[in-house]
């Protein structure tokens, strides 16, 4: 049931793109998408596909985890698909009933955007799984250490993310203790009508959340025992250090989105 | 007729994925009406898995539960009956408090088996006298009660739907010495003045000697043993090796024994052992 869900959807793994720099993963997906929305023609998007397909690979992570990662959004994808289709009158009438016509320009932009919302999908999950969760918040402090001159939070930030993170698992396993044992005084949950559910919905609700305050303030106690005092002069276990294959992969990914952004000024290509 | 049987019971957690484990595997085990038995069995070794079969929560893999010799699976949409038959307290039941009354938990799991509101009282009240809970509790919001007795509230919501069988995965966990002694008891008398069919899983050997009429012993998934209080202490080398224990006076007795002092009989519980000394001392003292 509800242990079945997986969220973060980390895979570990010893691939050239796992021992990257998580903050040069970082900034190399923001110029990924940057490079996917630059491109204005079918020939950027190769070359995104390209660079798309060459991460995948050298990720060594399943084609079928990446398949599985599009499938939640193929209603999206659909509707996007359809409305292109019928919505767009550009080109060639190719079929036309009543009010519903289908073009040249239609199709090609139906497709245009499938291909590209597909490959953002799948080239954004490889940073989620190459990457644990807790080393992305610690790259997300690092990368926006910066605006702690601003006085923002930012370890604040980056340990509220890790500690919700941290507990994803834990509230699942506890809320599938809790609906046991509600279960277990006849309470309805996936049976009767919509209002006994509902209603016996707060059976659960109210003890996962007492246990949860219970546990942040046991986590409290327990991070004040040892000294834990925010951010001020703390170091870490594992000091993120850039090595020379980040600068090789941030040049590959410079070197790709500079042959899109020259293909969408100069358009050498017909289409 | 056996009250509860399973016929080679075997459940496998995440069955055809990489993360697949056999959890309970062939058990098959009869238990009587208004036994009073003692579940031991090392962290993982399946007993919890097990319980959770009894009363429908987990549907197994293969084989059959028979309660009342039906099998309880026969119509799916009847099992929400069999866990008003079969009561189970899960460990820690404190945390599925969630009313504002005392009264009000307690009476959840009768009003879910659709009762009508005197008998529910009735039986909230009974079921709060039998496990110690006063009057004057009842009217209280269980969040303001100490840790001992939250956990007696949560133990008298399974009880006042006075199933047959009640099943109480490690009641006395994370309670002071008093508070076990208190807890226990009142399951005791409880089992006593209702008759019914009573399952403890503890990990104390001192708790299951002094009430178990029979223990069941679960070991990495399978049945080890299900037997008679007396006979399964008696095997104390084996119950040793698969990392459970036998009470502190066996061990003594088993001492005395390997040292030429034998009483003949296996010996579990304190009060036992005294009277045994004390036959004795007379003995020697009459020669």
């Amino acid at each position: 049931m509800l242990r079945d869900i997986t969220i973060g959807q980390y895979f570990p793994g010893n691939s050239i793109i796992h021992r990257l720099d998580p903050r040069f993963k970082i900034v190399i997906t923001v110029l990924y998408i940057i490079m996917l929305f630059t491109g204005d023609s079918m020939v950027c998007l190769g070359i995104g596909a390209v660079y798309t397909i060459m991460a995948m690979l050298l990720s060594q992570v399943k084609l079928k985890m990446f398949l599985k990662s599009v499938k939640p959004l193929m209603p999206f994808l659909l509707i996007t698909a359809v409305l292109n289709l019928f919505l767009v009158s550009t080109g060639d009438v190719l079929w036309h009933w009543k009010f519903l016509k289908v073009t040249s320009g239609g199709i090609n932009i139906s497709v245009f955007m499938i291909v590209r919302i597909v490959l953002l999908i799948m080239g954004t999950s490889i940073l989620t799984y190459t990457t644990s969760p807790i080393t992305l918040t610690d790259a997300i402090e690092r990368l926006l250490s910066p605006l702690k001159k601003l006085k923002f939070p930012v370890h604040e930030l980056a340990m509220m993310m890790s500690i919700a993170l941290r507990f994803i698992p834990t509230l699942i396993e506890e809320t599938d203790k809790i609906i046991s044992a509600q279960k277990a005084r006849g309470a309805e949950l996936d049976t009767g009508s919509f209002t006994t559910r509902a209603k016996n919905l707060i059976s659960i609700l109210v003890p996962l959340f007492t246990s949860s305050f219970r546990r942040a303030d046991e986590l409290a106690t327990a991070m004040e025992c040892r000294c834990y005092h925010g951010g001020e002069g703390r170091t870490r276990l594992r000091q993120l250090r850039s090595a020379p294959r980040d600068y090789i992969a941030l040049a590959v990914t410079l070197l790709f989105l500079a042959a899109v952004i020259v293909i969408k000024i100069t358009k050498p290509f017909a289409f | 007729m056996a009250i509860l049987e399973t016929q080679e019971l075997t459940y496998t957690y995440s069955q055809g994925t990489p993360f697949e484990k056999t959890a309970v595997d062939h058990v098959s085990l009869k238990i009587e009406a208004g036994e009073m038995i003692g579940v031991m069995g090392h962290t993982g070794s399946g007993k919890s898995t097990l319980i959770q079969h009894f009363n429908g929560l987990l549907r197994p893999t293969s084989g059959k539960i028979l309660l009342d010799g039906k099998d309880i699976w026969a119509d799916k949409k009847k099992i929400r009956d069999v866990r008003f038959q079969v009561g189970l307290v899960f460990q820690y039941p404190e945390y599925q408090i969630f009313e504002e009354t005392v009264f009000k938990d307690i009476a959840f799991g009768p009003k879910n088996m659709g009762l009508d509101e005197a008998e529910i009282k009735r039986r909230v009240l009974a079921t709060a006298n039998d496990i110690g809970l006063s009057e004057e509790l009842m009217e209280r919001s269980p969040f303001e009660l100490s840790g001992g007795q939250k956990r007696r509230v949560a133990i008298a919501g399974v009880m006042a739907m006075e199933p047959k069988v009640l099943i109480l995965d490690e009641p006395t966990a994370g309670l002071d010495p008093a508070g076990r002694d208190k807890i226990l008891s009142h399951i005791k008398a409880y089992h006593k003045r209702t008759g019914n069919t009573t399952l403890i899983v503890s990990h104390s050997m001192e708790d299951i000697a002094s009430f178990a009429d029979r223990i069941l012993v679960m070991n990495k998934a399978k049945l080890f043993c299900f037997d008679e209080t007396e006979k399964v202490f008696s095997r104390a080398e084996e119950i040793s090796q698969i990392g459970l224990d036998v009470p502190q006076i066996t061990k003594v007795f088993m001492e005395l024994k390997r040292r030429g002092v034998d009483f003949g009989k296996e010996v579990y519980t304190v009060g036992y052992a005294r009277d045994l000394l004390l036959k004795k001392l007379k003995e020697r003292a009459g020669e």
